[in-house]
C-alpha cells in the first residue's frame, strides 16, 4: 500500500503550486484555477486522513467543499464578466482604479 | 432495515432559520410586487432581523443546547448574534434611500444581506470545522456579490474581484489548515479536537501548522496585518451601505470563529498561539493607524481605522483569559454601533449638492455643523468613540481589552494600544475639526435626509453614549458569554 506521507507530500506540493499561482499569475481565470487547486489539495489531504484514520468525517467534508467550490467559482466568473463589461480585460492588474 | 432519523432540535438554530426564511421571503415578494413598491422589501427584511434578535435573546437561558456537535446556541453564539443583527438592522435602515439612489437591485440586495447575516450567525454558532467552513463561505459568497452589486460603477466590480480573489485565497489556507488539524486530531468536532489536544501532550508540528494556517485564513476575513491589503480597496469600492454592514458583520463573525478555535479547541496550547496573536495585534493596530493618517477619502480612512480596530480587539483574544474574551465581545458590540454609524453619515453626505467626492472626502464634511447640526453631532460622537474618548463606548471597550492584556502579562501590548489610540485621535479629530471649524462651500446645499437613516443614526449615537455611561447589562451578558465558551 502507498504510504500516507506520499499523498500528504503530493497535496502539499499541489497547495504550494496553487498558492504561488494566485500570487504570480495575472489572468483572472488562471487565478481562479489556482484557487481551485488549493482547495483540491486540501481535499486530497482530507481524503488521505479519512482513509488512513478509517473515519468518514473527512469524506463528508470533501463533498461539502466540492459543493462550495462550485458556488464560489460561479460567483467569481460572474464578477469577471461584470468587470469585463467595463473594461475588456481579464488581467487582474488592470483592475487598478482603487489605490493609495 | 430500519433507519433511525437523528433528532433535530430546531430551536437551537431558530434565529438563523428565521433570517434564512426572511431572505427567501424577500426573494419571493420581490417577484410579485410592482417596481414602485420595491422599497417595502426593506421592511420585510427588518422585521425578520428584529424577530431573530428577539429569538436570540429569548433562547438565552444558560442551557446551551447543541445540535449534533455541529452548531451550538450557547451564550457566546447568542451574544454575537445580537452584535451581528445590530449591524444588519442598521445596514437595512441606512439602505432605505441609498439603494434607490445608487440603483441597486433591491430584491437581490436584501436577500443577499440576509443570507450573509445568516452565514455570520452560523459562524458564531459553529462548533465543528465543517460548519465553520460552510458558514464562512455562506457569508463570504453573499458579500462578494453585494460588493459588486453596483453594476454601473466600475469601482464596485473591481472591489468585488479583489475581495473575491483574496477571499478565496484565504479560504484555501483555512481549509488546508482544517485538513491538517483533522488529520492530527482525528475529528472535525471542536470538542474532539480539544480532547485530543489535552490528551496529546506535546503537540505535533503539523497540528501547529494547521492552527497557523487557520489563523491566517481568519486573519484575512477580519483584516489583520499582514493579510489586510484588500480592505481599503474593497471598503472604498463597495456600495457604502454594504461597507457599513461588512466592516462590522464580517469582523464579528471572523473573531467569533477565531475565538472558538483558539480559546476552546486549542485552549491548552495558549503558550503556542498567544504570542502570535499578540504580535499580529500590535502590527495590525500600528499599520492601520499610520496608513489612516494620510487618507483624504473618508471611506478609505475608515477602512484603515477598521484594520486598527481589529488589532485592538485581537488584544483581548491574545490576553487569553476570561476578561479578555468578555472584553473582545463588548468591543465587537460597541464597534457595531460606532463604525456602522460613521458610514451612515457618509451615505447622508453623498446627497448634498455640491458634494464633489460623493460625500466621501474630508472637503465634503467642511462646515457640516452649520448645515446639518444633528448629523454633525452624531458624526462627532462616532469619531470620538472610535478614538476612544471617555465616556463613550469606544473608551470602555479599549479599557477592557487593554486591561485584560495587562492581566494576561502582555503589558507591552497594552502600551502599544494606548500609544496607537493617541495617534488615531489625530485623524478622527480632523473630521470633527473639518465639520465644526471650516467653512463649507457656498454651493453646498443641505438635502433632506431619509427618515430611516436618521432613526438608525440616532439609535447608534444613543447606544454608544448609553454603553459608555451605563455598560453594566451588556458587560454582564458578555461575561456570561465568555464563560459559556471557556467553561468557567
Amino acid at each position: 500500500m502507498v504510504p500516507a506521507s506520499y499523498y500528504l507530500i503530493l497535496s502539499a506540493i499541489l497547495f504550494t503550486v496553487g498558492a504561488v499561482g494566485v500570487l504570480i499569475r495575472r489572468n483572472a481565470l488562471v487565478v481562479f484555477m489556482s484557487v481551485e487547486m488549493m482547495l483540491n489539495a486540501a481535499n486530497l489531504t482530507l481524503l488521505t486522513y479519512s482513509r488512513f484514520l478509517g473515519d468518514v468525517q473527512g469524506q463528508v467534508f470533501v463533498l461539502l467543499v466540492i459543493a462550495v467550490a462550485a458556488a464560489e467559482v460561479a460567483v467569481g466568473l460572474a464578477i469577471v464578466v461584470a468587470l469585463f463589461r467595463h473594461e475588456a480585460t481579464t488581467d487582474v492588474d488592470e483592475a487598478n482604479l482603487l489605490h493609495g | 432495515m430500519e433507519i433511525s432519523l437523528p433528532t433535530f432540535d430546531f430551536l437551537v438554530v431558530a434565529p438563523e432559520i428565521v433570517v434564512l426564511i426572511t431572505a427567501l421571503l424577500v426573494m419571493v415578494v420581490d417577484m410579485v410586487i410592482g417596481r414602485e413598491q420595491k422599497g417595502r422589501l426593506a421592511w420585510v427584511a427588518l422585521v425578520g432581523v428584529l424577530a431573530a434578535g428577539a429569538l436570540s435573546y429569548y433562547l438565552w437561558d444558560g442551557s446551551d443546547p447543541a445540535l449534533h456537535d455541529m452548531l451550538a446556541a450557547d451564550g457566546y453564539a447568542l451574544f454575537l448574534n445580537l452584535a451581528i443583527l445590530v449591524a444588519a438592522a442598521l445596514a437595512i435602515l441606512f439602505s432605505l434611500e441609498y439603494t434607490g439612489r445608487v440603483g441597486l437591485a433591491q430584491g437581490e440586495y436584501y436577500t443577499l444581506l440576509l443570507l450573509s447575516t445568516a452565514g455570520m450567525m452560523l459562524m458564531a454558532a459553529a462548533i465543528n470545522l465543517m460548519t465553520i467552513f460552510l458558514a464562512l463561505e455562506i457569508l463570504s459568497i453573499s458579500l462578494y456579490v453585494l460588493v459588486g452589486l453596483n453594476r454601473a460603477e466600475r469601482r464596485s466590480a473591481e472591489a468585488a474581484l479583489k475581495y473575491f480573489v483574496l477571499g478565496a485565497f484565504a479560504s484555501g489556507f483555512l481549509l488546508y489548515g482544517m485538513a491538517l488539524i483533522y488529520g492530527q486530531a482525528g475529528t472535525t468536532s471542536l470538542a474532539g479536537i480539544r480532547a485530543a489536544v489535552q490528551a496529546g501532550g506535546e503537540p505535533s508540528a503539523l497540528l501547529l501548522v494547521g492552527l497557523g494556517l487557520m489563523i491566517a485564513g481568519f486573519g484575512f476575513k477580519v483584516a489583520l496585518v499582514p493579510f489586510q491589503m484588500w480592505t481599503p480597496d474593497v471598503y472604498q469600492g463597495a456600495p457604502t451601505s454594504v461597507t457599513a454592514f461588512m466592516s462590522v458583520g464580517a469582523k464579528v463573525a471572523g473573531f467569533a470563529a477565531l475565538g472558538r478555535v483558539a480559546l476552546y479547541a486549542f485552549g491548552d496550547l495558549q503558550g503556542d498561539w498567544r504570542w502570535v496573536l499578540a504580535v499580529l495585534s500590535a502590527l495590525t493596530m500600528t499599520v492601520g493607524n499610520l496608513a489612516a493618517l494620510r487618507q483624504a477619502n473618508l471611506k478609505r480612512m475608515l477602512a484603515y481605522s477598521s484594520i486598527a480596530h481589529a488589532g485592538y480587539a485581537l488584544a483581548g483574544l491574545a490576553a487569553g483569559n476570561a476578561q479578555g474574551t468578555s472584553g473582545l465581545l463588548f468591543y465587537l458590540f460597541a464597534y457595531a454601533f460606532m463604525n456602522a454609524g460613521a458610514f451612515a453619515i457618509i451615505i447622508a453626505a453623498g446627497r448634498f449638492e455640491g458634494a464633489t467626492g460623493g460625500g466621501e472626502t474630508l472637503d465634503d464634511f467642511a462646515g457640516l455643523a452649520a448645515r446639518k447640526p444633528g448629523l454633525a453631532v452624531a458624526m462627532a460622537l462616532f469619531m470620538l468613540s472610535l478614538a476612544g474618548v471617555p465616556p463613550l463606548a469606544g473608551f470602555l471597550a479599549k479599557l477592557y481589552v487593554f486591561g485584560a492584556a495587562v492581566r494576561g502579562g502582555l503589558i507591552w501590548l497594552a502600551v502599544f494600544g494606548v500609544v496607537n489610540s493617541v495617534i488615531s485621535a489625530y485623524y478622527y479629530l480632523r473630521v470633527v475639526v473639518s465639520m465644526y471649524m471650516r467653512e463649507g462651500r457656498p454651493a453646498a446645499v443641505p438635502a433632506p435626509v431619509c427618515a430611516g437613516l436618521q432613526v438608525g443614526v440616532a439609535l447608534a449615537a444613543v447606544a454608544i453614549v448609553l454603553l459608555g455611561l451605563w455598560p453594566g447589562p451588556i458587560v454582564d451578558l458578555a461575561r456570561v458569554a465568555a464563560l459559556a465558551l471557556l467553561g468557567g
